[in-house]
């Protein structure tokens, strides 16, 4: 029963291809209460900018059926503190550790990784181009062609690491996006980011939210992350890393069989911290069932 | 800050007290150890999407190995919290935030509850062990929102009447003020922002120190989500968050 739940990114290298998404672990203390972040395959941080940021007033989030929305608005402590004070408590832990990046500016993003680059620690950036949540950036990069082209192109001549281009589900064509990204010399993507949604009060008529509008994420999303998946590994030769209302080991394994290389799961982590390590265990028992060899095999094996 | 875990409980019971106000008793050893008065527990309240997130609840009591909840039922989640029948099983995390200080110098302790605000009292005087003096202000709209659970030393008043004195609970504060003006006293409040709002301004006329409880949207319970800012009373460029940075503050560190 030995098989190979490995994944390979460029020269990133996960032992298994459960990831905890973005935003949704902190700088992994908080979590760790909660779960062995060893087991997990690699966990991506909160976005980090040039400059600490303090995020949106509230209120942030507000539940939706089977979802729900935020607009935290990239909260997040900036490089400096970032590398002072929170890198090492991941390093001693020992995770396999992936840095989000958000900037208002192509040459922020580049400033972010220049800052970042000396620490051996870091073993990939996921470059954040489709938060639907600020004004500047993230999304008005995230849905134009040629700011995405240009911004995989900078980020890739400033580091020799693995690239991940966290895509916009918001947009018409993903896989357009996927194309110039790997044009571009990106190691792969992610998809996806949230949707944007919004929900009011029907007896104050006032938006749930004070940004009026948020990123939906959870179950809810799930059946449009896996079309985009599928549509991005049906058309463009590039890693892909699905993320979008995975909950369950099969929702895992339905993302790796649509195209995905690696998976993340984002809101499960706020109601079962531990998810990621239990969706570990169904994979296990899923290769162990189906006789696979390699965790590999399954990427984009689906029959139609 | 002391560990937090993840405890499948069963329920034992659940009560209606009053009007929609309900109690929720679980059996959860291993929080009910640890957890201390003014903390909080997220809950899921099924084990299915409709409601997805945990439902924050703040410890009403403890009694050996069970937890008390005492809650309102207004949404989705209470109401099928309402209905739960005894040996259901309920996903517990906590025990979450930090509670009230009882380590405190002084003659008295003026609980000042709104509503439900009064929900975590009956711990947090059960933990005074009868060692510090307390008394508990309770103010509502109407009868129907007063409950007495757990609660000793009770002053009462409504907006209509119908129970206790008419008026404000800020109102009856100000109209006993003689009984405890020249105690070293330490008010400690929870309800809502109107509620608080008068709160502060009463203690920081008579200079009486002020903890209180606050709520908020919340999806983890934990620090992950970023989902429970609130600005601090003189803004640095950082919120704090209710969860783990309270969900209990000094009144004047925070902006109502």
């Amino acid at each position: 029963m030995s098989f190979d739940l490995s994944v390979n990114i460029g020269k990133l290298h996960l032992n298994n291809p459960v990831m905890l998404a973005s935003g949704t672990v902190g700088y992994g203390n908080e979590i760790s209460e909660f779960t062995d972040l060893k087991k997990i395959g690699g966990i991506v941080t909160k976005s980090i900018s040039l400059k600490p940021r303090k995020g949106n007033p509230p209120q942030r989030i507000v539940e939706t059926s089977a979802g729900m929305l935020n607009a935290i608005g990239l909260a997040n402590v900036g490089v400096e503190e970032f590398l002072t004070s929170k890198v090492q408590f991941l390093k001693k832990i020992g995770v396999t550790l992936i840095c989000n990046i958000a900037a208002s500016s192509v040459e922020e993003y580049v400033e972010c990784i220049n800052y970042l680059d000396n620490e051996d620690f870091i073993k990939a950036y996921e470059i954040n181009i489709s938060c639907p949540n600020v004004k500047e950036g993230g999304l008005i990069f995230g849905n134009d062609l040629k700011s995405v082209g240009n911004i995989t192109q900078k980020v890739r001549a400033a580091t020799p690491k693995t690239i991940i281009m966290k895509l916009s589900p918001n947009t018409s064509d993903i896989k357009n996006f996927a194309k110039i990204a790997k044009e571009e010399g990106a190691d792969a993507v992610s998809a996806i980011n949230t949707l944007v949604g919004t929900s009011f009060d029907i007896w104050t008529r006032k938006p749930k939210i004070k940004n009026i509008t948020g990123g939906l994420s959870g179950p809810a999303i799930k059946p449009v992350a896996l079309a985009k998946v599928l549509e991005i590994s049906r058309n463009v030769d590039i890693p892909i890393i699905g993320i979008g209302g995975i909950s369950t080991w099969q929702d895992a394994i339905e993302f790796i069989i649509c195209g995905a290389s690696a998976i993340q799961i984002g809101t499960i982590n706020f109601i079962n911290p531990n998810a990621g390590v239990e969706i570990l265990g169904g994979i296990n028992k899923y290769c162990e069932q189906m006789n696979i060899q390699s965790i590999s095999e399954l990427t984009a094996s689906y029959q139609i | 800050m002391k560990a937090s875990l993840i405890e499948s409980a069963e329920v034992i019971d659940v009560k209606k007290l009053t009007g929609s106000i309900f109690l929720l008793i679980a059996n959860s050893p291993q929080i009910a150890e640890i957890i201390t008065p003014g903390q909080f527990c997220n809950i899921k309240v099924n084990d299915n999407n409709s409601p997805l997130l945990r439902r924050p609840f703040s410890i009403c009591d403890v009694d050996g190995s069970n937890v008390y909840f005492m809650f309102d039922l207004h949404g989705e989640g209470t109401k099928i919290l309402s209905q739960k029948k005894t040996g259901d099983k309920i996903s517990i995390l906590g025990p979450l935030g930090n509670g009230f200080s009882l380590d405190e110098n002084i003659d008295k302790f003026i609980l000042v509850g709104g509503g439900l605000g009064i929900a975590p009292f009956p711990y947090l005087i059960k933990k005074m062990n009868f060692k510090i003096k307390h008394d508990i202000y309770l103010g509502a709209r109407n009868i129907d929102f007063i409950t007495d659970y757990g609660l000793s030393n009770l002053h009462i008043s409504s907006d209509d009447g119908s129970i206790g004195f008419k008026g404000t609970v800020i109102e009856l504060l100000e109209k006993n003020i003689s009984s405890f003006k020249n105690s070293k006293v330490k008010f400690i409040g929870c309800g809502p922002i109107p509620m608080l709002k008068a709160l502060k301004i009463f203690c920081n006329k008579y200079n009486f120190d002020c903890d209180i409880s606050t709520e908020s949207a919340m999806a983890c319970g934990f620090g992950i989500c970023q989902g429970c800012p609130i600005e601090k009373a003189k803004p640095d460029g950082n919120y704090l968050l209710v969860c783990k940075d309270g969900p209990v503050f000094n009144i004047n560190e925070i902006q109502l």
